[in-house]
């Protein structure tokens, strides 16, 4: 997907209106590929898919809907088809942060983690299989996180979620392998997105330092590897947790 | 070829049964109960229905598409006629 000579590849990426989500639908976008915007609700993404058809030229739809509700995800899926009939690739990026010492997180609070990235990520997988069954050397790539590898005070439950969603790659590689379809994640470091907003100046450098390549990742960084992984330039590659953290977990 | 002839004819390729099956044999399919439909075959059953329908079938209802008849059914629910 690296190039405006490649095939156009239909891709659905989930929590794209903005953040990493919309860096991937970006990238793809400008390599000339149609792309499914997918957010929770439906008037920030509808404008995001408009801002993109606009910038870039490319067929950009959006679906919308909580990732948590299982009839949600059909429906979307059911949209796609509508639009589509297939899927060549699917970005299971959708995700929310929170974070607390253990013994300070809310039962509502880690509930809703999962129900988001883990549960979530398993809904968009498996509602999408028929559509991915029907595209061309189909390719899924799921958003992991450094969290769910390394780990961190205050991330275990963020990051339990994020280890589901590595533990959910490999599997579903193994499964979806006899039928063409790979499936990857990469895991990405410390990311200059919204969701990293929440640090302070002492904490943002404090991450810059434990990460050898001397910054913070932007949005763009993970999109390339994501875009790269989608390509056929990755064809033999599957069940990976590919880092995306600049040395961060060395 | 009408839509329960050609709804046969998707079983009759998917599951890998004789061409010339008869239709009363195909109609009393039930999961499992051929080795030719397992799990991974019924996955292999569900698309092979979505194209030539051009339907997407709901989750809760693969799983509960649990033998032919099951398919009929379903195939009335998304508004194809397979009855008369």
């Amino acid at each position: 997907m690296s190039s405006p000579q490649a095939e156009p590849r239909v891709t659905l990426v989930t929590g794209s209106t903005r953040g990493i989500g919309h860096a991937i639908a970006r990238t793809l976008a400008r390599a000339g590929h149609p792309v499914v915007l997918h957010g929770r609700t439906e008037g920030p993404v509808a404008a995001a898919a408009a801002a993109l058809a606009a910038e870039t030229g490319a067929k950009i739809a959006a679906v919308h809907g909580d990732v948590a509700d299982l009839a949600a995800v059909a429906a979307m899926m059911r949209e796609v088809h509508r639009l589509h009939r297939r899927l060549d690739g699917l970005v299971v990026n959708a995700g929310i942060h929170d974070a607390g010492p253990l013994g300070m997180m809310s039962g509502p609070a880690v509930a809703r983690l999962f129900q988001v990235n883990a549960v979530g990520a398993t809904h968009t997988l498996q509602e999408a299989v028929r559509l991915l069954r029907r595209g061309v050397a189909p390719s899924v790539v799921l958003v992991s996180s450094v969290m769910g590898t390394k780990g961190s005070p205050g991330q275990a439950v963020y990051g339990a979620t994020k280890a589901a969603v590595a533990g959910l790659t490999r599997a579903a590689a193994k499964e979806l392998g006899p039928a063409g379809i790979r499936v990857n994640a990469v895991a990405p470091g410390f990311v200059r997105t919204a969701m990293l907003a929440s640090l302070d100046d002492a904490a943002a450098r404090e991450r810059v330092r434990a990460t050898p390549l001397g910054r913070l990742a932007e949005p763009e960084d993970v999109a390339s590897v994501v875009s790269f992984l989608l390509s056929d330039s990755a064809r033999f590659v599957t069940g990976q947790v590919i880092g995306v953290d600049g040395g961060v977990v060395l | 070829m009408d839509d329960l002839d050609r709804l046969r004819a998707v079983f009759r390729s998917t599951l890998d049964l004789a061409p010339d099956a008869p239709d009363a044999d195909v109609d009393g399919l039930e999961y499992r109960a051929i080795p030719q439909w397992d799990s991974l075959a019924h996955m292999s059953l569900v698309a092979a229905i979505e194209d030539e329908f051009d339907i997407m079938i709901d989750t809760d209802d693969v799983l509960d598409l649990s033998s032919f008849a099951k398919a009929v059914t379903l195939l009335d629910k998304h508004g194809v006629v397979t009855a008369g």
